[in-house]
C-alpha cells in the first residue's frame, strides 16, 4: 500500500484551490464557502482519524454509542441547515434527527448482529464506518425530501387549499406532492445503485481496492452496503416526509404554512 | 337567537378581523362587501375552517368541530377567487361529471369535460369550478368574487344558476362582491366589513345607524 504524506495531499488540495479560483472568476458567489468547506473537510477528517484510532483501541459500547449519537446529530443539522423554507423552531432538525436515527440505527444494528456478526457486535471498526455510510446517504434523501416538501407546499398552497375546500381529506390533497418528495429523496441513491460499477466505482470499494483488498472481496462489501443504503434511505426519506406532512396540517386539516420559518 | 339557521356565525375572530356575527336562512343570500384588505376572504376561509379562528360556526345546528373537516367543507363549500386545477383534463377533477344541461346553463359545451385544463380560458375555468363545487351539494355556499373573470352574459348565467341552486337545494349563500349592481341583484341582505369589523349595510332608503 502506498502511504500518503503531507506533500502528496497538498498537491491534491491545489485542485480545490483551483476550483475556488474558477468559481471566483465566474462570479458564482461560492468560492468562499468552497474554501471553507475544503478546510473543514481536512480538519474534520483528521480529527475523525484520531478519534477512530482511540475508539478502535478502546472498543467500548459507550464510546461507540456516543460517537454514533454525535454523528446523527450532525447529520440532522446538515440535512436541514440549507433548507429554503425550514419549519419554525427545531422541527426540521428534530424530524431529520428522529427519522435518521430510526432508519439508520435499525439497519446498522440488524446488519451488525445478523449479517456481519463481529464480536462484540458493536466492534467500532465495523459499526462506525457502516453507520457513517448509511447516515451520509440517508441525510441526502431526508434533506431533499423535506426541502422539496416545504417548497412545494409553499408554491402550491392554492391548489392544496382548493382541494381542501372541495372536501378532500388533507392526506388526499397532498398525495401527489408527498409522492414527489419521497421520489426526489430516493432518486440519488437509486441512480447510484443503477450506475454502480459502470458509470462510477463506489467510493468505499475504490478505497478498499486502493488499500489492497482483493477486488472481488471489495465488491461483495460494496453490494452489501448498497443494499443497506437503499433500505435506510427509503425508510428515512419516507418517514421524514410523512412526519413533516403531519406537522404542516393541524387536527382540523388546515394547511399550516405559518409553521414554516419566516412566514 | 332564534334557534339554528342554515349558517350561524357567532363571534368569529382572527388576528385583525372580527368579531363577526352573522346568520343565514335556507334559500337566502347575504352579500358581504367592504374595502380590499378588510378581511372578506378571511371570513369565508374561517367559516370553511381553513384558517385558525375563535368563535363558533355551525350549519343547521351542527357545529364545525362536531364534523370531520372534509365533511364540514362538503356541507359548507367555498369557491376561491382563482380556480385551481391539479390534473391535466377537466373531467379528472369531477367525481361525477355535470350534466350537459347544467353545463349549457353556464354556456359550457359538453366537449370541455375532455379538454386539457391548460386550453380553457380563465372564465371557463371559473365556471367549471363552480359546477365542481356544486357537485358536492353544499348546504351553504361561500362565494369569493365568483364572477370576477366573467363577461356580463356569463355573470348573469352564474347569478341565475346560483339562484336556482339556492332555491332547489334550500342552500344559503354568502357572496363576496365588489360590484354594487351585482350586490343589489343577488342579495337578500347585505353586510359591510370595514377594517375587519362587520356592520350592517343600510338598505336602500334606510339611514345609516350612528356608530356605536
Amino acid at each position: 500500500m502506498i502511504l500518503l504524506g503531507a506533500w502528496e495531499l497538498s498537491l491534491a488540495a491545489l485542485l480545490v484551490i483551483a476550483s475556488a479560483a474558477l468559481a471566483w472568476r465566474l462570479r458564482l458567489g461560492i468560492s468562499g464557502s468552497l474554501l471553507i468547506a475544503g478546510a473543514r473537510m481536512v480538519v474534520q477528517l483528521l480529527l475523525v482519524g484520531l478519534v477512530l484510532k482511540a475508539v478502535f483501541h478502546q472498543a467500548e459500547l459507550a464510546w461507540v454509542a456516543l460517537i454514533a449519537v454525535a454523528m446523527v446529530l450532525v447529520a440532522g443539522y446538515e440535512a436541514t441547515a440549507r433548507q429554503k423554507r425550514p419549519m419554525a423552531g427545531l422541527w426540521s432538525f428534530g424530524i431529520g434527527v428522529g427519522t435518521m436515527f430510526l432508519s439508520t440505527f435499525a439497519v446498522a444494528v440488524l446488519t451488525l448482529t445478523v449479517i456481519l456478526g463481529p464480536t462484540p457486535w458493536y466492534t467500532p471498526r465495523y459499526a462506525i464506518p457502516l453507520l457513517g455510510m448509511l447516515l451520509g446517504n440517508t441525510m441526502t434523501g431526508v434533506a431533499l425530501g423535506l426541502d422539496r416538501l416545504t417548497q412545494s407546499l409553499w408554491e402550491r398552497r392554492a391548489v392544496v387549499e382548493a382541494r381542501l375546500m372541495l372536501g378532500h381529506p388533507a392526506r388526499e390533497a397532498i398525495a401527489d406532492i408527498r409522492r414527489d418528495c419521497m421520489r426526489a429523496g430516493m432518486i440519488p441513491t437509486l441512480n447510484a445503485m443503477a450506475a454502480a460499477g459502470i458509470v462510477s466505482l463506489p467510493g468505499m470499494m475504490t478505497g478498499q481496492i486502493l488499500a489492497g483488498t482483493p477486488p472481488v472481496e471489495a465488491v461483495k462489501y460494496q453490494i452489501l452496503i448498497m443494499c443497506l443504503i437503499m433500505g435506510a434511505t427509503t425508510a428515512g426519506t419516507a418517514l421524514a416526509v410523512q412526519v413533516a406532512c403531519r406537522r404542516l396540517f393541524d387536527t382540523r386539516e388546515r394547511l399550516r404554512l405559518d409553521r414554516l420559518k419566516g412566514s | 337567537m332564534t334557534g339554528a339557521h342554515q349558517l350561524d356565525v357567532l363571534g368569529l375572530r382572527m388576528e385583525g378581523v372580527g368579531p363577526v356575527d352573522l346568520w343565514l336562512a335556507g334559500g337566502e343570500c347575504l352579500v358581504l362587501s367592504g374595502p380590499s384588505g378588510a378581511g372578506k376572504t378571511r371570513v369565508l376561509r374561517a367559516i370553511a375552517d381553513l384558517d385558525v379562528h375563535t368563535g363558533s360556526v355551525s350549519c343547521e345546528g351542527v357545529a364545525a368541530e362536531a364534523l370531520a373537516p372534509p365533511a364540514w367543507r362538503r356541507r359548507v363549500g367555498m369557491l376561491g377567487a382563482d380556480s385551481q386545477w391539479w390534473r391535466d383534463r377537466v373531467d379528472e377533477h369531477f367525481d361525477a361529471p355535470p350534466t350537459a344541461e347544467t353545463m349549457a346553463a353556464l354556456d359550457l359545451g359538453p366537449e370541455l369535460l375532455q379538454a386539457p385544463v391548460a386550453r380553457l380560458s380563465s372564465g371557463e375555468r371559473q365556471r367549471l369550478a363552480l359546477l365542481r363545487l356544486l357537485a358536492n351539494r353544499p348546504r351553504v355556499l361561500l362565494l369569493d368574487e365568483p364572477t370576477a373573470n366573467l363577461d356580463p352574459d356569463n355573470v348573469a348565467r352564474v347569478e341565475t344558476l346560483v339562484a336556482h341552486y339556492m332555491a332547489d337545494a334550500g342552500a344559503a349563500v354568502l357572496w363576496v362582491s365588489h360590484d354594487p349592481l351585482q350586490r343589489t341583484r343577488v342579495a337578500h341582505r347585505q353586510m359591510r366589513l370595514d377594517a375587519g369589523r362587520a356592520g350592517r349595510e343600510p338598505a336602500p332608503g334606510e339611514r345609516r345607524e350612528a356608530p356605536g
